[in-house]
């Protein structure tokens, strides 16, 4: 018990740090990042003599003509865009449910199923899984472009959002189970009632970046032609060459969806949120 | 005790994890409304015995009959066999997403396929059993370790099970909660008709209502003897080591 241990000081932070990360100086300098960013891209465009039609846009949106309100292309393609992410959303969450039970089952096929499954999805690149469902399984099973997208992507990410699955049914402890069985239920009723339930806490964050994932991916559904988000703004551009205006704004429409999703989400898990 | 039938009978049984053997050939029973009390150090294999008896582990040769089904790997008969044992762990593994009275009735009615009525009644019955009825609406993670342990007790009594197992319930508790779940324990082995096979170092409890002590050491059973002779003279050395060891304090 000597004098000098009782006295304690905290540990400071660093005066500089403490200057950067404190809320009005990190304001600032975003600001001043985000800024530079547009200036340059402006003073680009500028020196390119590029003809600035910002006037333009809002027709791509909806229209108020003699004949009243009518939606633009650019809310149709998005209007698409939800539709088939929101379709091969649902399809991934079956695939990658049934995936991760099987890869969990414990049968020595199912789990040898869903590994090669797996394997083959991620370690093929999208664009070359959606050429092989569009061009390959296609004309063999006669799917559309539009169902051969949402098959592509529901495949796609199923492999991803079993992998979330697995892990959140891992993350419940083992005495779960044990309690769950020692009152003489069934595997399919441990994982209805008590395991799937308290899993959906740890899956939520990651299916949510898995959605936003999902919409952004389905972009590449513009390369088979699927007349979504995308595909619109190559139309336009490609009728008016204001690549830098359309791009700006499709970028932003796909910004806008997101930010929507992931904060409609974040107080789904609030609810779940409990301990 | 010697008229009524066997409830647990073990021969012969082994179980090995990989190379290391946790059970060595256990020969042991339970009659009908008998209460045992398994004893032994840490690792003696108390616990992988217990969990034998409701097929949460599986062991690997011998032979087991509970409440006459055969208990073995993949037997088709284990989820009616665990209909009629219970079981309450160290770690109570209460279900926290669901409230006090939902834990009490989802085994009943998903199970049992009673109404949800009539499981919830049942429910307020063993709650008021265990002394904790006004906390039906809360969930476990809001209750003391004592009354957590206490609602599963009142979890596997809801499923009117002819046995109940206890793997040490009360080693994760905090001292001053012991004896409320130890009391609730001996009011269940009072009341009598309960089979009940429990791993504890609770040597007070053991000598209140045992009618069978066993001792394990490295997988074996060692010594089995009524509670008076046991605690007074155990035959085997290693015995009356661990006896002193925990006696002293």
């Amino acid at each position: 018990m000597s004098q000098t241990a009782a006295k304690y000081v905290p540990p400071k932070t660093p005066v500089l740090s403490r200057f950067f990360s404190s809320i009005p100086v990190s304001v600032l300098i975003y600001l001043v990042v985000v800024g530079a960013i547009i200036l340059s891209a402006y003073n680009g465009a500028q020196a390119m003599g590029y003809n600035w039609q910002w006037y333009q846009v809002p027709k791509y949106f909806y229209t108020m003509t003699d004949d009243g309100f009518q939606w633009g292309e650019i809310a149709i393609g998005l209007v698409k865009t939800v539709e088939i992410s929101t379709l091969a959303f649902l399809l991934a969450v079956v695939l990658g449910l049934v995936v991760a039970l099987l890869r969990l089952s414990g049968l020595l096929v199912g789990g040898a199923l869903a590994v090669v499954f797996l394997e083959i999805v991620r370690n093929t690149p999208l664009l070359v899984l959606l050429y092989l469902f569009y061009y390959v399984l296609g004309p063999i099973f006669d799917l559309d472009r539009y169902v051969a997208s949402i098959l592509c992507l529901g495949v796609y990410h199923g492999a991803m959002v079993s992998e979330i699955f697995r892990a959140g049914i891992n993350a419940v402890p083992v005495g779960q189970w044990e309690g769950a069985k020692s009152i003489g239920m069934s595997n399919s009723q441990v994982y209805r009632f008590i395991i799937l339930p308290q899993s959906i806490r740890f899956m939520l964050p990651p299916l949510t970046g898995e959605a936003v994932n999902m919409i952004k991916s389905s972009a590449i559904v513009s390369v088979i032609a699927v007349a979504e988000l995308t595909t619109i703004g190559r139309n336009i551009i490609s009728d008016t060459y204001m690549s830098f205006e359309i791009w700006f704004t499709i970028a932003a429409v796909y910004l806008v969806v997101t930010l929507i999703l992931s904060i409609g989400i974040s107080f789904v898990e609030r609810r779940y949120a409990v301990s | 005790m010697s008229t009524q039938p066997l409830m647990i009978d073990a021969s012969n049984l082994d179980k090995f994890y990989g190379k290391f053997q946790a059970l060595k050939n256990i020969n042991f029973s339970v009659a009908q409304g008998e209460r045992v009390v398994i004893c032994g150090p840490s690792g003696s294999g108390k616990s992988t015995l217990i969990r034998c008896f409701n097929g949460l582990e599986n062991h690997n040769a011998g032979k087991l009959v509970v409440d006459g089904i055969e208990v073995y790997e993949g037997s088709p008969e284990i989820r009616k066999l665990r209909q009629e044992v219970g079981m309450v762990f160290q770690q109570f593994n209460l279900f926290p997403h669901l409230t006090v009275l939902e834990n009490l009735t989802i085994g009943p009615i998903r199970v049992r396929k009673k109404s949800k009525q009539e499981a919830e009644e049942n429910a307020r019955t063993y709650l008021e059993r265990v002394h904790i009825p006004e906390q039906a609406d809360k969930y476990p993670s809001q209750l003391s370790g004592g009354q957590q342990q206490r609602v599963a007790i009142a979890r596997s009594l809801c499923m009117e099970t002819r046995i109940m197992l206890f793997d040490e319930p009360t080693s994760a508790l905090d001292p001053e909660m012991i004896n409320e779940v130890l009391e609730v324990m001996v009011d269940l082995a009072e009341s009598g008709g309960m089979t009940m096979v429990c791993v504890t170092h609770e040597m007070g409890f053991a000598r209140k209502v045992a009618d069978k002590m066993v001792f394990m050491d490295e997988g074996e059973i060692i010594e089995t003897a009524p509670p008076e002779r046991f605690f007074t003279a155990p035959e085997t050395e290693r015995c009356q080591e661990f006896l002193q060891q925990i006696l002293v304090h």
